[in-house]
């Protein structure tokens, strides 16, 4: 099952996710994990980003791949991508067009 | 109000300077965060679904104009623009930035708040009767009480660190608003036969997993002794209290595990092994020091009918239904005790903008005396308005869209904030809240309905109280990860008790070749006293569980299947079952316990044998059916609202008064017969609420 990164960071709060450049807001732009070795990978440069207190909390989400972009199998993670779904003005959802 | 002394304000001022260390230490990595959380939450900072939370604590929910004033701006400042306020009488912010902690306990500071021991196994905020001190019921005024308990709790050395949180109640009033029969100790005052005052003291109520109510340890405790009694409970408790096991760790469960019996001796023998003259003369001159501050505000002398408010009632039919529906009587003639609803309807159970937080400390400084109370039901009220005030005062809430008059009826909803918010629910609660609110958006329908507490949480650990009253519980269904609807909800009825069987099942619609949830939350009746007279069987929980699924077996809830539609989707004929619509991937949550519980134990109980002698004995006892009808800390002695409003939804519309039909329609509307009844007289074809709750 392919699998990303997600924290929080640690100044402001928000759901980040692990990309190739760094910690992002966009789910779109994560790295993904196709198997245990690049999730390892992963889990050892979010647990670094740890360390260097950039991000609190680094877990793996399920997800899977609907046109290019990137939806959590879960809908609490799925529900973390965007924000509140009570309030579309608030979370990330706030900032990305309206994304879905 | 309170008003902190140089001691407090140097207290509070000093923690706010020592957190802005910590912060910055965890900044700068020199605490990792593991160190920091624990640091944090006793703080009252939270790291939630979507960002930190700060829960900001209003001791017994007694709040300020200028304090509210101060909350809109830290709303304004460092959040989004608004707050939430709590059902323990507590406001969150849902979006504040770590570095900017700091400054907000400033903020508070400045006006004398604090976000201590909102969080963490410790003594948490107090909570008391939003109508303390000006109740009319009142036999005397506990938030002294809770401010000397307030001070002794806070940052005590040897309560810092108890097995599990630790919640505390207090209420002055026979009617009880404050549930301390579910709180670890619940103080409920009485007089005794001189005439003086003190507590009933009941200790392991709670909600949560483990849902109990408290047993009384005290039948009178002279209000004095009150701080040597409680540290005897609570070194009780810190002692024997279980640490191996989180979720077996609060008191209730130590109470329940020994008996009550061994728990009060072991109170007891603690109580008497200290010396307490010292404290007992020290707490009785702390409390005549801080009861001068809540000495009454300067009251007019007014008359008891003010012909312009009278003529206003009879002009303004809007006006007349906000004060039926929203006033409470107040202590002192000529006035009134206003509430104020946070639950708009389709809106957000208590959240309040910022604009609406200064529109109320503005109408608190003219018509209030300057005083806000939060009440745990969410919601807001002023405590001394005069009652020629009320219409003006009516004019400023409409202007800031406060002045839904909903007040315990079924859109008054106390709702967690579930998912949406919360790194611990399962489900979301607040569109559950949002889709019935909407469902029932006539206020002539919700009025007659009737008087109906619908509580909801998005996970077992209740902090929406569903156990309460009737109650939606959201749970996962299959790890939530089908393509179909994955929120799953359960009722459970006024009972202290667990639903009787789960709402949803998935199910394959072989016709249209999907899976969906549906299935049904009959009336998950209790028998008649089960509720908390069991105990000695075993838990209240399964002695309930146990009755109501004998009663499921037996088939008694399944007769009557009604059907209830939300407004989002087309009505059916009855009987025919209703799919999510075509492409809208939604939840649907049945609750027909709504309606049963609206009829209180009359539906849940079976009609012969040892069920029938315990239902005339029921009801020919005016407490115990006033306890068996509502929640049963929302006990009012002697009180027969619930049958009242069942006797005006059981007479024709326009039929006058409830007091002429009150009896024939009780016994028309007895028997499981009674809910189909009750919403075909309202126009309501199918009594089973389903209620489409969007998907993401």
């Amino acid at each position: 099952m392919p699998k990303i990164i997600t924290a929080n960071h640690l100044v402001v709060g928000d759901v980040v996710f692990l990309a190739e450049d760094g910690w992002t807001p966009v789910v779109d732009r994560a790295v993904v994990a196709d198997d245990d070795a690049a999730l390892q990978h992963l889990l050892d440069r979010a647990n670094q980003a740890e360390a260097a207190n950039i991000v609190v909390g680094p877990y793996a989400v399920e997800i899977r791949r609907e046109g290019g972009r990137i939806v959590p199998l879960h809908y609490r993670e799925a529900m973390r991508t965007r924000g509140p779904t009570v309030r579309p003005d608030l979370g990330h959802q706030a900032g990305l067009g309206g994304r879905p | 109000m309170y008003r902190y002394d140089e001691f407090d304000a140097r207290f509070v001022a000093d923690r706010a300077a020592q957190f802005r260390d910590q912060v910055q230490r965890r900044l700068d990595g020199t605490l990792s965060e593991e160190e920091f959380r624990p640091l944090r939450l006793m703080n009252g900072l939270y790291l939630q679904l979507h960002a930190y939370m700060l829960r900001v604590a209003i001791p017994y929910g007694v709040l300020g104009s200028r304090q509210l004033r101060q909350l809109a701006m830290i709303a304004d400042r460092w959040d989004r623009g608004y707050g939430h306020f709590t059902t323990r009488q507590n406001i969150q912010f849902n979006w504040p930035k770590l570095g900017d902690v700091p400054d907000i306990l400033d903020a508070l500071a400045a006006v004398e708040m604090h976000a201590i021991q909102t969080s963490g196994n410790c003594i948490r905020n107090v909570t008391t009767d939003q109508f303390a001190g000006v109740a009319a019921d009142e036999i005397a005024d506990p938030r002294p009480y809770c401010e000397l308990l307030r001070q002794w709790s806070s940052l005590h050395p040897e309560f810092s660190f108890l097995p599990r949180k630790f919640k505390i109640a207090v209420t002055g009033a026979p009617f009880d608003r404050a549930a301390v029969k579910v709180h670890d100790i619940g103080l409920r005052m009485h007089r005794d036969a001189a005439g003086e005052p003190g507590f009933e003291v009941i200790v392991g109520g709670g909600l949560g997993r483990t849902p109990m109510v408290g047993k009384t340890v005290r039948d009178f405790l002279p209000v004095a002794e009150l701080v040597p009694y409680v540290t005897a409970i609570m070194r009780v408790y810190n002692r024997f209290g279980r640490r191996d096991n989180k979720y077996k760790a609060r008191i209730k469960i130590l109470v329940h595990e020994i008996g009550v019996d061994a728990f009060s001796e072991l109170v007891e023998a603690e109580y008497r092994a200290g010396d307490h003259a010292a404290g007992i003369e020290l707490a009785a001159g702390e409390v005549e020091r801080i009861a001068a501050y809540f000495a009454p505000p300067a009251y007019e002398e007014l008359p008891e009918q003010d012909p312009g408010h009278r003529a206003r009632l009879f002009e303004n039919r809007d006006f007349a239904r906000w004060v039926r529906q929203s006033t409470a009587p107040h202590k002192v003639r000529g006035y009134s005790i206003a509430n104020i609803s946070l639950k708009p309807i389709g809106g957000i159970p208590g959240d309040a903008s910022s604009a609406q937080m200064r529109a109320v400390a503005d109408l608190a400084d003219r018509y209030s005396f300057g005083e806000v109370r939060v009440a745990h039901e969410q919601n807001l009220v002023l405590p001394n308005v005069a009652t020629r005030d009320l219409f003006t005062l009516w004019e400023g809430l409409v202007q800031a869209d406060l002045a839904t008059p909903n007040l315990g009826l079924v859109s008054d909803i106390i709702s967690c904030p579930g998912m949406d918010y919360c790194s611990l629910a399962t489900a979301r609660s607040i569109p559950v809240a949002q889709a019935i609110s909407r469902r029932f958006a006539d206020l002539a329908l919700q009025a007659d309905v009737g008087d109906l507490r619908l509580n909801i949480s998005g996970c077992i650990n209740a902090c929406g109280h569903h156990h309460g009253a009737s109650g939606i519980l959201g749970l996962e269904k299959r790890g939530g990860i089908l393509p179909d609807p994955r929120s799953a909800a359960r009722a459970t009825n006024a009972a202290l008790g667990p639903a009787a069987r789960p709402g949803l099942r998935r199910r394959r619609d072989r016709r249209r070749g999907r899976v969906r949830w549906s299935g049904s939350i009959s009336p998950t009746g209790r028998a008649p006293g089960s509720s908390f007279s069991t105990s000695s069987g075993g838990s209240v929980s399964s002695t309930s569980r146990r009755q109501s699924m004998s009663l499921l077996k037996q088939g008694e809830w399944t007769t009557d299947h009604w059907r209830f539609v939300a407004d989002d989707e087309p009505c059916r004929r009855p009987g025919r079952r209703s799919s999510p619509r075509r492409g809208c991937r939604a939840t649907t949550v049945t609750i027909s316990s709504i309606a049963a519980a609206r009829l209180g134990a009359r539906c849940a109980e079976p009609a012969a044998g040892r069920a029938d002698q315990r239902r005339r004995a029921h009801l020919s006892d005016p407490e115990h059916r006033a306890r068996s009808l509502r929640a049963p800390f929302l006990h009012r002695p002697g009180d027969d609202r619930a049958t009242a409003c069942r006797g005006r939804l059981g007479s024709r519309p326009g039929a006058g008064g409830a007091s002429s039909t009150n009896k024939k329609c009780i016994k028309r509307d007895s028997g499981l017969g009674a809910v189909p009844r009750l919403f075909r007289r309202v126009g309501i074809e199918h009594c089973k609420v389903a209620v489409h709750i969007p998907a993401q």
